[in-house]
């Protein structure tokens, strides 16, 4: 690791503020990408801005339906939530699957989306929950947040706050998991409610997540694993490493989307 | 046996401090003034060097020195050496490539060795290294062998016209060739022997210091055998004589054969030290480990087996291409040579065998041996083709194997080896009971209503052992003999220490070897230390390497409890006034046969230092050392058997059940073997289903050189196994033992991959059996 200048914020304004006094300075969460980024000597914030003491992005609230997860929370917060698990279990079994105990316990939701590695679970998540993303500056669609690979909406200075949706009326995530890193190699979660069904992918497109609305489109009108039968994701618009082809990848999106779909049908 | 004796369950002593993180190791230890190196390390594959500029380095802050290696060659010392040499067919030596410890005027495979930095702090000397400049011109790269081995390759060694190696070979060609064209039947197979990064727990690490006042060097390192260390670095590194260098290995953090071989960096951190006149410590970051650490296997072969009309097999014929890499590391010639092919007659009966073996220069780390060393790619290559020919003979596996099975002992093979003793059906028979391997069609019809493929397969090992003995590896190319040496210090209160030139990193050598002393005197374990890891303190020692400990090292400590013992007696019998061959050592009594005319143990060793009253002419003390060299290797085998279902809709494999017999001749600690067997499986399955070291084919970097992309076996990738031993024992050392540290990894993988071919009927499957490789596999057939 290069030398670095340390700073821990107590408030969202005192961070934005440090970020803007700093040259060259970065938010650290949970810090599981960035800190073994810098210290493989990859990455060289000359600051680090430390969210991890502010309390108002901590902490799961439910009520009702309505769900807001601080941008602060770890995994392991959001997997051991027994309010969440009563009106969205899908996204407590996402949480409880990213890593391992000790990303759990120190990778945050916020730095996750924000961070948006198109092999990250939690953005197919907020896509096919249509979340709301919080942010210093505004509220973002989950929609209009995920660009690309790496890539979202957040200006330089804006730090991700929460994450907020209705819960649905059944969800559920299936992942196949990447035999060394255990990252997505395609993770599919699948939301369905009175407004439809919204079906996001991750770990699979060259373009990061996605939302595969063919299959929205078939399972509106029968959620069923079987209504998956014939349709595909395109191959040429996957992701290819030596762990998996694009065709390989292709076929583990229909087959992950069929058990996603078949634990809740 | 008593309690802490031989055959006794004893729990590991050296555990209490590994696993309350107390364990001392190369890290660990720091000495007044320490200061710390960084590697200036090569980013190509492949690369002239034209210039090395040092300046702006020097200026950074806490540097100490800044140091390449024209000067190291200016110092005197010297290239670093392959210590077996192999002639070609041809007659011709084997091509040994110049390989300097910090690279002058070439770099050869990325993370070669440019230049070391010595700073204040770890950081600084980082920091540091990244401003020494080193002008390269790129050359074009060659990773495979196969590749390397075509003309117009790009040229690695001058010395090496076409990046061969040797081309070497043994058994009768003529002979193989009549009985395959004879033959009426004939199995082939093309099969890829995948190469492993070792990964050790604790990384390779060296604290050199030069001591100025005394002209004397120690060098605490990561090693499996600091004499050999010692030796090399001074007989041919020219580090410093003997007597002027101590090495001491101390805690090491596993080796798997990584750390056997003396590494350009040790030499470099004591050089160093005199250069820079203070204590210099290297400690890898596990990037380096993945660069820099010698690999295993990357062998392509080609193999047939013929049979006559009665499924008798009447020839094996093998044709191999191995990778050793940039240079020639300590042991890589004899790994694909004497430790390899000599083993091609597995537990069969083939009267006619042939292989053949070309080892090229790639532009890759250096490749050695790693657990199993040569016999996991005989047994992968073997025992996959005879399981192909059982199924392509429309016979069961298992009766194949039983109709070829070697039935009388010694046994001798075509291709040198002779076999101790063994008993393969009775491996074979328990491992098919323990697998209900009868049962098996009922499970895979279970498993297809759940719409999962079943499969089964099994392997019949076999390897060599405690790499012996001493005159024939000489002539065999060897340049060190391989016998082991003890000494047993009996002080005058009854305690005793055991020197041994066996080193443990991870092998539970404190338990086991303490284990024979209290087998013999009936002394607790705990009043018996093993001393081992120290040039100044253990006289001499060839190491930890190829399951050689049990069957060699054990064997040194016997011999010298013999003599112990005999003296014991001795005083013994003066002191109670009998006759020597009256006298028995029981429960840590020292009695005269059938009375009750006892001494303590302690109060015979006590007599030995008082000497108040010993018999005319004995010396004092109870202090004895010995040497052993076995006459033959030991050949432990066994069979496992391994069952497994595949997902077809992922090609993804889970191990439903893994059965391992093992025959280890005679045990001393059931539960250490047990250990080493439950490590080896692990090692094996890694192989077979998950690890694979990919560099990329243009650029020669090393694609999987972190955990993200090299896939370690975890917890959950792995069964649970059962394993249980059938005994015949050695005959050929005095405790009958055969070594158990490889087998685990070298029988395991032909076993799994036999399971998973058989479960998605496609035979063309190439380790490691990944997901996506298994699911293409299912779609090809």
């Amino acid at each position: 690791m290069y030398e670095t200048h340390y700073h821990r914020a107590g408030s969202v304004d005192e961070a934005t503020k440090l970020m803007a006094d700093a040259e060259g300075g970065k938010y650290v969460a949970g810090g599981q990408t960035l800190i073994p980024t810098m210290k493989q000597r990859l990455a060289a914030p000359d600051s680090l801005i430390d969210l991890r003491h502010i309390a108002d992005l901590k902490g799961v609230t439910v009520n009702g339906k309505d769900v807001r997860i601080g941008a602060g929370t770890p995994h392991a917060e959001v997997a051991g939530s027994t309010q969440l698990q009563a009106v969205c279990p899908g996204i407590c079994y996402l949480a409880g699957h990213i890593g391992d105990p000790h990303v759990r316990h120190m990778g945050t939701i916020g730095g996750s989306i924000a961070n948006n590695d198109p092999a990250a679970d939690y953005p197919s998540a907020m896509l096919a929950l249509d979340a709301t993303i919080h942010t210093s500056k505004r509220e973002i669609s989950a929609g209009d947040f995920f660009i690309g690979m790496f890539e979202t909406a957040l200006e330089e200075d804006e730090i991700v706050t929460a994450v907020s949706f209705t819960a649905p009326d059944k969800c559920a995530y299936s992942k196949f998991p990447n035999p060394a890193s255990r990252y997505a190699m395609a993770g599919v979660f699948v939301a369905k409610s009175g407004d439809g069904v919204r079906v996001g992918v991750t770990g699979a497109g060259m373009d990061g997540v996605f939302r595969w609305e063919e299959a929205e489109a078939a399972l509106a009108s029968d959620f069923s694993a079987a209504a998956l039968d014939g349709l595909s994701v395109n191959a040429g618009d996957m992701l290819e490493d030596m762990h998996g082809s694009s065709e390989y990848r292709a076929n583990l999106v229909k087959v992950m989307a069929k058990r996603a779909v078949a634990a809740i049908s | 046996m008593g309690i802490e004796g031989i055959g006794a369950r004893v729990a590991r002593k050296e555990d209490k401090r590994f696993i309350t993180g107390k364990g001392r190791y190369t890290d660990d230890m720091s000495v007044p003034g320490m200061k710390h190196a960084a590697f200036v390390r090569s980013p190509h594959a492949h690369a002239v060097i034209k210039g090395i500029d040092t300046s702006e380095a020097k200026k950074m802050p806490g540097v100490i020195g800044v140091l390449a290696g024209a000067e190291m060659k200016t110092d005197g010392i010297g290239s670093l050496i392959c210590g077996w040499m192999i002639h070609s067919k041809d007659g011709s030596p084997m091509n040994m490539g110049d390989w300097r410890p910090l690279a002058e005027t070439k770099v050869r495979y990325v993370g070669d060795a440019v230049a070391i930095v010595v700073a204040d702090t770890k950081a600084q000397a980082r920091d540091a290294a990244e401003a020494v400049k080193v002008d390269y011109e790129v050359l074009p790269a060659v990773t495979s062998a196969v590749d390397a081995l075509k003309p117009g390759a790009p040229q690695i060694h001058d010395n090496a016209p076409g990046n061969q190696i040797y081309d070497w070979e043994i058994g009768d060609l003529d002979a193989v060739d009549k009985a395959i064209a004879s033959a009426a039947h004939v199995t082939t197979l093309d099969i890829v022997n995948n190469r492993l990064v070792p990964n050790a727990m604790e990384p390779r690490a060296a604290l050199g210091v030069y001591d100025e006042a005394e002209d004397h060097y120690t060098c605490w390192t990561t090693s499996q055998n600091p004499h050999v260390a010692r030796l090399v670095m001074s007989a041919f590194y020219n580090v410093a004589p003997e007597n002027k260098l101590r090495v001491i290995a101390p805690d090491v953090g596993g080796g798997f054969g990584s750390k056997i071989y003396i590494y350009p960096e040790e030499i470099t951190c004591l050089w160093a030290s005199k250069k820079t006149g203070v204590p210099v410590k290297w400690v890898a970051d596990r990037t380096e480990s993945f660069l820099t650490d010698a690999h295993g296997r990357d062998h392509v072969t080609t193999i047939k087996m013929a049979f006559d009309a009665d499924n008798k097999i009447t020839a094996l014929k093998a044709d191999t291409i191995a990778n050793l890499g940039a240079y020639m590391s300590l042991f890589s010639s004899v790994v694909p040579t004497y430790l390899h092919a000599i083993l091609y007659s597995g537990q069969y009966v083939i009267p006619a065998i042939h292989c053949n073996m070309r080892t090229a220069y790639t532009n890759t780390v250096p490749v050695d041996a790693y657990r199993g060393a040569g016999r996991p790619e005989t047994t992968y290559a073997l025992e996959r083709v005879v399981e192909t020919a059982a199924r392509e003979l429309g016979v069961s596996p298992a009766e194949l194997r039983r109709k070829n099975f070697i039935r009388e002992w010694p046994y001798q093979t075509p291709v040198i080896l002779q076999y101790d003793s063994g008993d393969y059906e009775a491996s074979l028979d328990a491992a098919m009971k323990a697998a209900d391997y009868d049962g098996f069609p009922e499970r895979k019809a279970e498993a297809e209503s759940r719409g999962k493929k079943r499969g089964i397969g099994m392997s019949c090992y076999i390897e060599a052992c405690g790499i012996a003995p001493s005159q024939a590896i000489g002539s065999l190319g060897a340049g060190v003999g391989l016998w082991e040496s003890a000494e047993i210090r009996v002080n005058a209160v009854g305690t005793v220490e055991i020197l041994t030139g066996s080193h443990s990193h991870g092998q539970g050598h404190e338990t086991t070897f303490a284990q024979l002393v209290s087998d013999r005197f009936g002394v607790p374990i705990d009043s018996v230390s093993v001393v081992h890891g120290d040039t100044d303190k253990v006289q001499m020692g060839m190491g930890t390497y190829g399951s050689r400990s049990g069957p060699v090292g054990m064997s040194a400590v016997v011999k010298a409890l013999d003599k112990v013992e005999k003296k014991a007696k001795m005083i013994a019998a003066h002191l109670l006034e009998a006759d020597e061959s009256d006298i028995v050592i029981e429960n840590g009594q020292v009695k005269v046969a059938g009375t009750d005319k006892a001494l303590g143990w302690h109060e015979v060793a006590l007599n030995a230092y008082t000497a108040h009253n010993l018999p005319a002419d004995m010396e004092p003390g109870l202090k004895e050392t010995a040497f052993f060299d076995p006459a033959n290797f030991s050949f432990p085998a066994g069979c496992h058997i391994c069952e497994v279902e595949v997902d077809p809709d992922t090609g993804k494999v889970e191990i439903v059940q893994f059965v391992a017999s093992d025959d280890f001749g005679n045990i001393i600690n059931p539960m250490i073997v047990e250990g080493q067997v439950h490590g080896g499986l692990a090692q094996g399955i890694g192989q077979a289903l998950l690890e694979n070291a990919s560099y990329d084919p243009e650029t020669g970097q090393l694609l999987t050189a972190s955990y993200m992309d090299y896939t370690m076996p975890r917890a959950d990738d792995l069964p649970s196994y059962h394993v249980s031993n059938t005994v015949t024992p050695s005959p050929l050392n005095p405790l009958g033992i055969k070594g158990c540290g490889e087998a685990g990894a070298i029988g395991s993988p032909p076993a799994l991959i036999n399971a998973i071919t058989d479960a998605i009927g496609n035979n063309n499957l190439n380790m490691p059996a990944t997901p996506q490789r298994v699911w293409a596999a299912i779609n090809a057939a």
